[in-house]
């Protein structure tokens, strides 16, 4: 029965400096182009504002600087991804959209020790396709409301 | 049967009738012989009964079961209405009330009730017994041969009062099996089966799953109609084997209210049930005639419906922007009718949210009642103006500050009895709860016939507590200084009153109302009573802001925190402890640029003229410095989400016209 829990899921993929990131369709309401952010003064430096999304307020997060890449200016190809995680709304600004696509739970390893530029914490699993490399978001990780607070006592000091 | 799924509507439905029970056991307290009151509360027990047994919850059912025996016997004046009865009738409604509230929270509503069951018990049979002895023999009789049948209910009779008209017999059958009978549950079906064939079975006791599980002694009876004659039936019924007996009488409907209604009568005939079917049925239309037509929308749908009005608002602002721009006369005509018709949807939208104020207010004359009670006070309560509507987000709010203003004026303002007496008032102190609407703004007051406030007292202590010097307390109006009771520091030490002081959680009342943006003044008379006013705005979600500008930045500051604007001059802004200050009628207040608390970088550091927005926090004040005013605005406050909650100095956001948000500034944060 084991080739039976080999099931397939399907992920959104997102470009980020060099690299493929993956998060999985069940978490994404939609993918929006980049719009005019109202700044939310005294939150985190990744904490971009509010958007009016269909006359719903929602926080934007600059996933870059949420990982500790080097942020970049917005541009054409940017893209706000709208995820939902428990009662949560938050939009993800990443530097493009790339695909959907179906990858099969049994190519997902466990995070190795050295990856990328990005921090292991937020790192679910990674997916090896024929030439592509995809990193999985651990989106309760980067979405995490304690670090906001955190990182604002931080700056208020 | 699976009832997760009506377990929501039960909760509403019965917490709905529990809030009805108390209210109308209070109203009966007052009019003890009132009938249609006593009828209301013996409908809400039964509905209360039948839904708590539909659903499994049986101490629930059982309880309320008693209590309805209880209101049956006072329905017909077996029980007299008493002051101690009430007691415990209301206790009795405060189990009901714990066990729905264990049910919402996920409980399965069990509770040891058997005490107040046995209390219950004893106070209807007590009078029963009574009864019992002055009932005729022939009364009895009667009742004991139609007693298998007690809870049909209305619609099972009224199919058997149709069949009647129809030409039907109606059929009361008891069958007694033989006590060797092996399989009963096959014998019963077998007589079913008969007896479907002869006509159709209304109602069987045991019911028929028990008696398909065979949870029955050897008998069972059922009521049949049918256009046989007893004699067909009954020889039918005994072709099936293993049958001890059968038993056959003509079931009639009338017989059976008289009967149920005798069964409980002391004193009326038995021809009398006839007369009182008239006003019976009279009082129960005028029930009906009060009730409005209504339907339960869950409140996010309402959201939801919010939500896209406002996008539609958003929407027509840029199609009037487009038709002015090209001055096309029918699309200019157009535009004009969707904008009138958009406002009347948005007033009748924000009237779908408005719920009536009762909601909360219904809760408390059995809230004053007690704390009088444990005071050894007497206090009546007055409500006036309960159907006055709030938006439910406000409504969710006040309940507490409410609470807190009438334990005080029971508590502090309400004098005991005797002193009353001594002072020529009635023994009874009365509070009147006052709603009403004004403009934009519901007020509701709360009205004590007490003691009121004495001044000097207030001032002393104030001025012990260090919450005013001397000289400033000499410039005080009467006004400021009965509001001194609500200032934090007011009543931590010592107590003005013998229990808890008047004051005690005041400063939270009044903070409280203020988040909401709301105020509270006072007003009082030594000996006369004192008079708490609450002003609330009429809904929290759409609230008048002042648009304001700081670097390309839009902000909106509700206008309710607002005194004034004005633009400064260099030289009319001053230093004091290093801190800017301004001379405002005479107060300094002290100036904060808000583009240092929201972090935006100051370019026109050393303007001549300055605006600026002076904000108040109770008695505090703050001038906000802005870049430029843009106007008032009425705007829909939405929160930032739960992702962003608790950001400084910022209560919430909203939509321009433009579509772009703004964010709404929380001036009280910035006030310490």
């Amino acid at each position: 029965m084991s080739f039976e829990t080999a099931t397939e899921k399907k992920v959104i993929v997102f470009q980020l400096k060099d690299e493929e990131f993956a998060v999985s369709v069940q978490q994404i309401g939609s993918i929006e182009r980049i719009q005019t952010i109202t700044r939310v003064p005294n939150t985190a430096k990744f904490v971009k504002g509010v958007i009016n999304l269909r006359g719903i307020v929602t926080p934007i997060i600059d996933l870059r600087s949420r990982l500790g890449i080097e942020e970049t200016d917005y541009n054409e190809s940017t893209r706000i991804i709208i995820v939902y995680l428990d009662d949560m709304e938050v939009g993800l600004i990443v530097d493009a959209a790339n695909d959907v696509i179906d990858i099969s739970t049994d190519i997902i390893e466990p995070a190795p020790e050295v990856i990328g530029v990005v921090n292991q914490d937020y790192i679910e699993g990674v997916a090896k396709l024929e030439k592509r490399l995809l990193i999985l978001l651990d989106l309760r990780r980067i979405l995490t409301t304690e670090e906001i607070s955190e990182l604002k006592t931080v700056e208020g000091q | 049967m699976d009832t997760t799924q009506y377990l929501d509507v039960f909760i509403d439905e019965s917490n709905e009738h529990i809030e009805a029970l108390y209210q109308k056991l209070l109203e009966l307290e007052k009019n003890p012989n009132e009938k249609a009151i006593i009828e209301d509360i013996f409908r809400s027990a039964h509905t209360l009964k039948g839904m708590s047994a539909t659903m499994g919850y049986n101490d629930l059912a059982t309880l309320t079961h008693t209590l309805e025996n209880v209101f049956d016997a006072i329905r017909y004046d077996r029980v007299h209405v008493q002051s101690e009865m009430i007691d415990l009738l209301v206790e009795t409604v405060d189990h009901l009330n714990t066990m729905v509230e264990d049910i919402a929270s996920g409980g399965n509503g069990s509770l040891n009730i058997s005490d107040v069951a046995k209390q219950l018990e004893m106070l209807e049979k007590r009078q029963l017994n009574v009864v019992a002895d002055s009932t005729s023999e022939q009364e009895k009789g009667f009742i004991n041969t139609s007693s298998t049948f007690t809870d049909i209910d209305e619609f099972e009779l009224s199919i058997l009062n149709e069949s009647h008209e129809r030409g039907f017999q109606n059929y009361e059958i008891t069958v007694q099996l033989r006590e060797d009978c092996l399989l009963k549950g096959a014998r019963v079906f077998m007589v079913f089966e008969v007896l479907e064939h002869l006509g159709e079975v209304i109602k069987s006791v045991p019911s028929v799953s028990n008696l398909e599980e065979e949870n029955f002694d050897y008998t069972f009876s059922v009521i049949l109609v049918s256009n046989q004659n007893s004699k067909e039936i009954t020889e039918k019924i005994k072709k099936v084997s293993e049958i001890d007996s059968v038993q056959i009488n003509p079931f009639s409907v009338t017989n059976y209210r008289v009967s149920k209604e005798s069964k409980s009568a002391v004193k009326e005939n038995v021809d009398n049930p006839i007369n009182k079917e008239g006003p019976k049925t009279k009082e129960q239309q005028e029930h009906s005639k009060n009730q409005h037509k209504t339907i339960r929308v869950n409140i996010e749908k309402l959201d939801v419906l919010m939500n896209l009005f406002e996008e539609l608002i958003i929407d027509r602002g840029r199609l009037e922007q487009i038709s002015s721009d090209l001055k096309n006369a029918d699309l200019q005509e157009s535009v004009e009718r969707m904008t009138r018709v958009s406002s009347d949807l948005q007033n009748i939208i924000l009237t779908m949210r408005m719920v009536p104020i009762d909601q909360v207010f219904s809760r408390f004359p059995r809230m004053v009642r007690k704390l009088a009670r444990d005071l050894n006070k007497e206090v009546d309560i007055e409500i006036i103006g309960a159907n006055t509507e709030l938006d439910r987000t406000v409504i969710d709010e006040i309940g507490d500050p409410i609470v807190h203003l009438l334990r005080n004026a029971i508590d502090h303002g309400i004098e005991t009895p005797e002193e009353r007496m001594q002072k020529g008032k009635p023994e009874k102190g009365t509070i009147k709860l006052k709603a009403y609407h004004s403009g934009n703004h519901v007020f509701i007051e709360i009205e004590d016939d007490g003691a009121g406030i004495n001044k000097e007292k207030v001032l002393s202590k104030a001025l012990a507590n260090d919450l005013l010097t001397e000289r400033e307390s000499e410039a005080l109006t009467e006004q400021q200084i009965f509001e001194l009771i609500m200032e934090s520091g007011f009543s931590t030490a010592d107590k003005i009153s013998d229990i808890s002081g008047r004051g005690v959680g005041l400063d939270v009342v009044k903070n409280t109302i203020e988040s909401l943006g709301g105020s509270i003044s006072i007003d009082s008379e030594l000996e006369k009573g004192s008079i708490f006013s609450v002003q609330l705005p009429l809904t929290l979600t759409i609230i008048s802001v002042l648009l304001v500008e700081l670097n390309k930045e839009k902000y909106a500051i509700p206008l309710s925190s607002i005194i004034e604007t004005a633009i400064v001059s260099r030289e009319q802004i001053f230093s004091a402890h290093h801190k800017k200050v301004i001379d405002f009628r005479g107060k300094v207040v002290p100036i904060v640029n808000l583009k240092d608390v929201f972090g935006i970088p100051n370019t026109n550091v050393d303007e001549e003229y300055t605006s600026i927005v002076i904000v108040k926090k109770g008695e505090k004040m703050a001038a906000l410095v802005v870049d430029s005013f843009i106007g008032q605005q009425e705007v829909v406050l939405k929160s930032l989400g739960s992702y962003l909650s608790n950001i400084f100095a910022i209560s919430g956001a909203t939509i321009l016209g433009d579509g772009q948000v703004a964010l709404i500034i929380d001036s009280n944060a910035i006030i310490k």
